[in-house]
């Protein structure tokens, strides 16, 4: 049901890992989906709320996030300096020369997991649902972030599964603020895409409902996994903002890896982010933001291969895939927000008969490496379009109340053959986070939340509508 | 000795007026909601203090306090000391010393941030939000339902910086006895540095002008204001009955002179070799 994030969600990338070595189908990446929605986990994004910049500043979590992690406006201009507030106490020189940069955040939770079509031996029809409860962790994030002296950030966040095996969900270095200009900020490694709508500070946690699905979208059968704009990306970037952060711009270069380390993928093959917005006073309603994004890129879909299996680092054959989109924050007043972000999304054709990824395993090496030129016949660009709505009722900095509803809807199938909504997503989650005590030392949330999904043609044996839901209670805390 | 001793007497009535403040800090939250009514005028814009309750819990009381009085959990952590709101005493204002700060400095401050504190630059926020906080700070202290802000003082214009006023800047620093505690070369190490206290008693250091911005402000105007208004609950007195407008003024571009940044005053200084002031008392030379 959810889409493969490699980096970032670890428990879901191992298994997809794992599990692709088995199956190299289409089936078998539904089947996939459908296990990793059961096995459940509240999927806790990298997020970065850090108490260690509470401690270096004084300032309680409440000062930069409207609830953890969700950045608010202050936090949001923070981050955009490189984690400075821009005076004297930025440099380390000016800490405690005991303070360490280091925050570390894990979720212990207890859910109820849902999924109405497993493909099952004994069901009569080979499909059956299966219902999971029991107590289970979030996976830790190591998050280190600051400054390294005036204007010198970095940031670097190995992550880990809840079994202990780590990735690098993001290391980079920041030189900002060059020729003393707030337009002059250049970013060099794996860093998140730019965007105020950030999908590793959301409040949300469950399984079903932890991601946005349009930061991850692939369409069904689709052989490209590198246009996931939710994806931490291996680049270099520049940002640029107005002093009081009302105005934001930025544009990024980064390889078509989808973040993954080696160049595993094509010999020459990049892709682009692009984003701006502006914010503006509206009274007593507050400060309002807008914007838009746009990702352009080329991936392989071809590969030599040696005993039939393909060489990493040898794609060549690029195909062109783009995601542009709009997102709002508005608010209504002190206590009421909502999040808007669309997406309209195309692949090229060779994408979408699946050629591209055949190297972890997307699409089968033997049959769809792109070695004649020959696109499959009736093959057509797969183009979708999506949104979604989050609100968040801040009912004080200590309680917030959520939801999210997001809509995906193919507009043209790779292929005229496929029912018209095959792969069409629906996704709901509400819940509410709490915070007992607000400090500058550390952040605690009790955490409930419920979530329900469904796509469209994608049960793994009638290829009937799959859906799943998780209810999940957990205590989120990073210090 | 005169002007010292007219200093003297003014910080004996700011002393005077701190210790009944101190001891009606210890208020009740019946007294906060008796003046929860409290405005802010600022611009066009009308602040009330029942719709910051919010935002101050937000980005204020981890220093501040939930109850004003500067004891909020970092209050041990921090250097500067988070500001007692219920003394009603601010050190950023555009008013006579002694007097109540008007609205528009208390905004200024929120979004100037203070330089050297824990204090950051809130300019994130809306007019609105920073009008509101504004009533919600003035409502800790008693001392805005008895007493008006003062008169700003007015600033004339920024005469054109010349040797001549740079040199009467530098006998105006001696005369006055600004080396006293910011040193000879403005490098806060005058001979009643390590001595200084706020008026609380707790110790303070004086400004530096080698290295950052004033509290209250960096441009020239700010520099003006702040040693004709002095910094209230600190040793730094106002200068306004000591020094005249113009003579300020000079003092000012003295004082840049001793910044180590590139500026016109600083240039002249050093074509003049202007040497620091001579504090060697008269008769010993």
């Amino acid at each position: 049901m959810q889409n493969h994030r490699t980096g970032q969600s670890p428990l879901k990338s191992t298994l997809l890992a794992q599990l692709n070595a088995k199956f190299r189908l289409r089936e078998s990446r539904i089947l996939i989906a459908i296990l990793l929605s059961m096995l459940g986990m509240g999927t806790t994004p990298s997020a970065h709320a850090l108490p260690a910049f509470a401690r270096k500043y004084g300032l309680r979590c409440s000062a930069c996030h409207e609830s953890w992690p969700m950045l608010n406006y202050f936090g949001q201009k923070f981050k955009d300096n490189g984690y400075q507030l821009m005076n004297d106490r930025d440099a380390p020189i000016w800490q405690n020369a005991s303070y360490w940069p280091i925050t570390l955040r894990m979720t212990p939770f207890w859910s109820r997991e849902s999924v109405n079509k497993v493909a099952v031996d004994s069901a009569p029809t080979g499909e059956q649902k299966i219902t999971t409860t029991g107590f289970n962790l979030g996976g830790l994030d190591i998050l280190t972030m600051g400054t390294l002296e005036k204007n010198f950030s970095f940031q670097l966040v190995p992550s880990s599964e809840e079994t202990g095996e780590f990735h690098f969900e993001a290391v980079n270095v920041r030189f900002d603020n060059l020729f003393h200009s707030p337009w002059l900020n250049v970013k060099v490694g794996k860093f998140e895409l730019d965007s105020f709508i950030s999908e590793k500070r959301t409040l949300t946690l469950s399984g079903s409902g932890g991601d946005y699905q349009l930061f991850h979208f692939i369409p069904v059968g689709d052989g490209n996994i590198f246009g996931q704009v939710g994806d931490n990306q291996l680049g270099v970037e520049w940002m640029g903002h107005s002093d009081n952060d009302r105005t934001r711009l930025s544009a990024a270069v980064f390889s078509s890896t989808d973040g993954n380390v080696d160049l595993p993928y094509g010999q020459n093959s990049y892709s682009a982010f692009f984003a701006g917005s502006q914010a503006f006073s509206a009274g007593k309603l507050g400060v309002q933001r807008i914007g838009g994004y746009a990702m352009y890129g080329v991936a392989p879909t071809t590969y030599l291969t040696s005993g039939g299996v393909p060489i990493p680092g040898s794609g060549i054959g690029n195909k062109t895939f783009s995601r542009v989109g709009f997102e709002g924050l508005f608010y209504l007043g002190q206590h009421l927000d909502f999040q808007v972000f669309t997406q309209h999304g195309s692949d090229s054709a060779w994408f979408g008969a699946c050629y591209g990824d055949i190297i972890t395993g997307t699409c089968d090496p033997a049959s769809q490496n792109n070695t004649t030129g020959v696109l499959p016949a009736g093959a057509r660009n797969p183009t979708w379009n999506g949104a979604f709505v989050e609100t968040h009722y801040v009912y004080s900095p200590q309680l917030t109340i959520f939801q999210r509803s997001e809509w995906i809807r193919m507009s043209e199938q790779a292929f005229a053959t496929n029912p018209s909504n095959l792969g069409d997503i629906d996704n709901y989650v509400v819940g509410y986070r709490y915070n007992p005590f607000m400090t500058s030392r550390a952040g605690f949330a009790f955490h409930n939340e419920y979530s329900w999904i469904r796509q469209r043609g994608t049960s793994p044996v009638t290829a009937t509508d799959l859906s799943s839901n998780s209810l999940m209670l957990g205590f989120d805390f990073d210090f | 000795m005169r002007s010292t001793l007219h200093i003297s007497v003014r910080r004996l009535g700011l002393l005077i007026l701190a210790f009944p403040l101190a001891a009606a800090a210890q208020q009740t939250h019946a007294d906060f909601a008796a003046r929860i009514g409290m405005e802010s005028h600022i611009g066009n814009v009308t602040g009330h203090a029942k719709n910051a309750q919010y935002d101050y819990r937000r980005y204020c009381a981890g220093c501040h306090g939930e109850r004003g009085d500067g004891m909020g959990e970092n209050f041990p952590w921090i250097d500067p000391k988070p500001r007692d709101f219920q003394l009603g005493i601010f050190k950023c204002r555009s008013t006579p010393t002694g007097t109540l700060p008007t609205d528009q400095d208390l905004s200024d401050t929120i979004a100037r941030g203070i330089d050297r504190s824990n204090m950051p630059s809130w300019n994130t926020f809306t007019l609105q939000q920073k009008a509101d906080l504004v009533a919600w700070v003035k409502h800790f202290s008693p001392r805005w339902a008895s007493e008006k802000p003062g008169t700003p003082i007015q600033i004339p214009p920024e005469p054109e910086v010349t040797a001549e006023r740079i040199k009467n800047g530098r006998e105006i620093f001696a005369k006055v006895q600004c080396w006293k505690c910011h040193g000879v070369t403005g490098e806060a190490n005058g001979p009643s540095a390590a001595t200084l206290q706020d008026d609380l008693g707790r110790p303070i250091a004086p400004f530096n002008f080698s290295e950052g911005s004033p509290k209250c402000g960096s441009s020239d105007a700010d520099l003006y204001r702040i040693f004709m208004t002095g910094l209230d609950g600190t040793p730094m007195p106002s200068f306004a009955d000591n020094i005249k407008p113009d003579e300020a003024w000079d003092l000012v571009f003295y004082l840049k002179s001793l910044e180590p940044k590139k500026s016109k005053e600083r240039e002249i200084a050093t074509k003049l070799q202007l040497k620091p002031v001579d504090t060697t008392p008269a008769g010993q030379q």
